[in-house]
């Protein structure tokens, strides 16, 4: 969440806001109860998932009115359109409400309630540029697929469409796209390559026998992805140019932030290793290695690792910390200096969180992300515990609990928390001063 | 002669060189497990005797485990992998098609050898030379280009969902397939047969998670197919990257556990191999089979039988969910508490008969059918004896062979799922009813 650069001047860390435009939020109000559920779910027959804003002033759910047709409310205020189907709501990173919406049987987007006006026979997987700036999504119409972005379809459609990706700042959309159709079990027409990755509507030159996880650069001016030269046989192509250097397996690429080269895990024998552009970089070999991830400096890499099988843990820059855990360990977080790696980590079905290898000592029935304060000193995450949710603080449990909880944000100075919790059968958003939950 | 074009042609591409480099390379690659199989086994056959195919096909030795193992891998390591490609043709008919890697045979071995792993290293060596019956193939090139089984469309999952959800709405307004539910209790996940031909099975527990008031979720992503065919190809490549997507999914959803449909390969791939190619000891996030998921719902009485299906029927045990993890006895308890005349099998348990479905034999599809149901006629004689018109199967895999094998030896049966009687069977509160 907490992403940074270096001033190149006095090279220290500069912290943007984790979440755009987070600046101008309301960070001096304590407690707005903003709606309350159970009149909503006496209201309308049928009540789904709630999702909320990430400034927190604003909760939505997609409903059942009583004539029988779905809308989404927000705030207890139902939109003015109705459709046959409302689902799979997201509030973009810059806090608009977006809706998967049927109406005569046609699909779209709504945007905060106005549907798009392209209609699909189909339409799914609505994803967001970081900046919120660009919303895409998957489409089918009269059985091809392809992609809408900001509610203008692609041109060209597909055999088959199976995943997007959207560059940071939103110029660019990949999609994994299979455009040559392949007869019912025409095994050797699949080693020949059906699927490549199609870029803002126009698609690579060459066929692949499989694409994985495309992943664009930082500017977006470069994309990579997984692919599969043969039966067993992975490599990394980048902007439609493979590798020379091929793997028994490989995971989800990642580009460095300056400079341009990809790392992967990449298996070699039975061992894991981490390669950068087809070379190794780590000496370490691992019985497992994915999720690597790069420090906001561009200094360091941590990653999730099992030194030996069934024992996890993370590795930051090829060195494995000393704790290992039986069950599972989820992906690495960086502090905003850098310094600093959290991780949720699983044993015996308890979770927790550990950062620079220490885990905590309580442990929780569930644990989302852990967060860093601005100046890296303090981590807090969404825990479950009992049923109830609240929020752990470097490790201890706040007094404070909630039936529904979403997951805490650091004001930009580090000195509060946004706290956005259902209690009583009520919303309320409150900003909360860190001393109060240490 | 069989003719499937996953053997015969992919035989013609074969050099002599890249088959005995293939061969060495995987044995090279299988350590002291292996060694030790080899050099412990003293031939004695008593694994013969627990082999349906070679007890269906008139005990012809060349059908009984160790029969199988000398004419595939033992001539392989004898030959140092200098075999030719008809003999690379007819180990792919054997350890494909004439073993479905149930591991009846282990419990017969007075030294405990695992011969289904044995034989799962010889397919290994034919997925790196391409040799793999077609419709497997397709089945493994599904997966690696879906992530599940049947070609399934992402749009066609969730639309299947949508509209499971209205049809279970029909008979219960309050029943939900809740889509991305972070934190629910529950994740349930399916094998892609479900979606494209059984899309009722979705229905139904739609309405017994509703009676049972469970916090669930099915994920509107790929990652919601638990099978697992790439397993039995030989491609663990693909196998693992399923199995990742599927537990990915699962963490990514934050539930406390995956409850699976009836399928025992997928609980195979999902309990043990998938986990173990990934590093996992045991699966990331808790997985259960729909068998302990019914029991734990009976016995918790969070649903309750109140009409018992009347008609008789038995059961099959699916080797992956009983020899694999012991459910026989819940299994035996849900068949008696939702039947009124449950006529168990003989033998029975973890000595049941396999299916001859599993393991990937039957999606090696139509070609093979007929030999599949050659292979299995003590299956069609012990259901027979029960005097069952129905025989539950709680895996898909017995579901469809077992079928198949009723058809051909007319036996006057039908199968079903544990489902298809307990939606039948609960009771339904009126005030969740439509």
């Amino acid at each position: 969440m907490n992403a940074s650069s270096v001033n190149a001047k006095t090279a220290e860390p500069v912290v943007k806001p984790a979440v755009p435009g987070m600046d101008s939020w309301d960070w001096e109000t304590s407690e707005k109860a903003i709606a309350d559920l159970v009149e909503m779910r006496e209201r309308f027959p049928e009540v789904h998932e709630f999702s909320v804003s990430p400034d927190g002033e604003r909760i939505a759910v997609p409903v059942k009115t009583e004539d029988g047709q779905y809308t989404i409310c927000v705030n207890g205020e139902p939109w003015e359109q109705a459709f046959e189907k409302a689902w799979y709501i997201r509030f973009s990173p810059d806090g608009r409400l977006t809706a998967l919406v049927r109406a005569d049987d046609a699909w779209t987007v709504a945007v905060e309630g106005e549907p798009w006006e392209e209609r699909f026979e189909y339409i799914w997987n609505t994803i967001f540029s970081a900046d919120g700036g660009t919303i895409a999504a998957q489409t089918k119409r009269d059985m091809q697929y392809s992609v809408v972005v900001n509610g203008a379809s692609w041109t060209n459609s597909y055999v088959s469409c199976r995943g997007i990706a959207v560059s940071p700042g939103g110029e660019k959309v990949a999609a994994i796209v299979q455009p040559v159709p392949l007869k019912e079990a025409d095994i050797f027409g699949f080693m020949d390559g059906t699927w490549t990755i199609a870029v803002n509507d126009k698609q690579w030159d060459r066929n692949f026998i499989n694409v994985y996880e495309p992943a664009f650069n930082s500017d977006g001016r470069h994309l990579a992805a997984e692919v599969r030269l043969g039966t067993c046989e992975y490599t990394i192509v980048k902007d439609g140019r493979p590798w020379q250097q091929t793997f028994g397996c490989i995971w989800e690429p990642l580009f460095r932030p300056e400079g341009g080269s990809v790392l992967v895990p990449a298996r070699v024998g039975k061992s894991w290793v981490l390669v950068e552009d087809g070379h190794r970089l780590w000496s370490g070999e691992y019985d497992q290695l994915w999720r690597q991830k790069i420090s906001p400096d561009g200094s360091r890499i941590a990653a999730v690792a099992a030194p030996i099988f069934g024992k996890w843990t993370i590795a930051v820059d090829d060195v494995a910390w000393e704790k290992t855990y039986s069950d599972c360990v989820l992906e690495p977080f960086f502090s905003p200096d850098s310094k600093r790696v959290a991780a949720i980590v699983k044993e015996d079905n308890r979770w927790t969180i550990a950062v620079n290898g220490e885990p905590w000592t309580e442990t929780f029935e569930m644990v989302w992300n852990p967060a860093f304060s601005p100046d890296s000193k303090i981590v807090i995450a969404k825990v479950e515990r009992g049923g109830r949710f609240s929020i752990a603080i470097n490790g201890r449990l706040w007094r404070k609990n909630f039936q529904m909880l979403w997951e805490p944000v650091f004001s930009p100075d580090g000195g509060k928390i946004l706290v956005r919790g259902v209690e009583d059968g009520k919303y309320i958003r409150r900003i909360v001063e860190i001393v109060e939950l240490l | 002669m069989v003719k499937d074009p996953g053997l015969d042609e992919t035989i013609k591409k074969l050099t002599p060189q890249q088959i005995e480099k293939t061969i060495n390379q995987v044995l090279k690659g299988e350590g002291a497990r292996m060694k030790a199989y080899l050099t412990t086994c003293v031939h004695c056959g008593l694994c013969s005797e627990a082999c349906h195919t070679f007890l269906s096909r008139d005990r012809d030795p060349n059908f009984s485990p160790v029969g199988k193992v000398k004419n595939t891998l033992w001539e392989m390591v004898k030959r140092k992998g200098k075999v030719d490609a008809e003999f690379i043709k007819n180990a792919a008919r054997i350890v494909y098609t004439e073993c479905g890697v149930c591991r009846r045979c282990s419990m017969y071995c007075p030294f405990g050898i695992d011969i289904a792993y044995m034989l799962l290293v010889v397919r290994r060596m034919l997925n790196l030379l391409n040799v793999v019956p077609a419709y497997l193939q397709d089945t493994t090139n599904s997966h690696a280009a879906t992530m599940n089984q049947m070609w399934v469309q992402q749009d066609e999952w969730i639309d299947t969902l949508q509209w499971q959800e209205e049809e279970a709405q029909m008979e219960m307004a309050k029943a939900r397939i809740p889509l991305d539910k972070e934190g629910a209790e529950v994740m349930y996940s399916v094998i892609a047969p479900e979606p494209k031909i059984l899309a009722q099975l979705l229905s139904y527990m739609s309405q017994i998670m509703t009676v049972a008031g469970v916090d669930w979720t099915m994920p509107a992503t790929d990652g919601w197919d638990n099978s697992n065919m790439a397993m039995y190809s030989g491609d663990f490549e693909t196998m693992a990257r399923v199995e990742r997507l599927h537990y990915d999914t699962a963490l990514r959803l934050k539930v406390k556990k995956i409850v699976m449909g009836e399928c025992g390969h997928a609980f195979r791939g999902g309990a043990y191999d998938g986990p173990k190619w990934l590093s996992w000891r045991f699966p990331p996030v808790p997985l259960i089979h729909a068998i302990e998921w019914y029991y734990e719902l009976l016995t918790t009485g969070r649903i309750k039988i109140i009409k018992k299906f009347k008609e008789p029927v038995t059961v099959q045990d699916p080797c992956n969910t009983v020899r694999g993890k012991g459910l026989h006895h819940q299994l035996r308890y849900i068949m008696n508490e939702m039947c009124e005349d449950f006529r168990d099998v003989d033998p029975r348990f973890e000595h049941n008969y396999c299916c001859m479905a599993g393991g990937g034999t039957i999606n090696c599809g139509p070609p093979w059918t007929k030999s599949r149901a050659v292979s299995n006629r003590v299956k069609a004689e012990q259901l027979k004896a029960t005097g069952a018109k129905y025989v539950v199967t709680p895996c898909h895999n017995c579901h469809s062979g077992i079928e198949q094998i009723i058809s051909f030896y007319k036996l006057g049966m039908h199968t079903k799922f544990i489902a298809d009687i307990l939606i039948e069977s609960i009771e339904k509160p009126q005030h969740l009813l439509a």
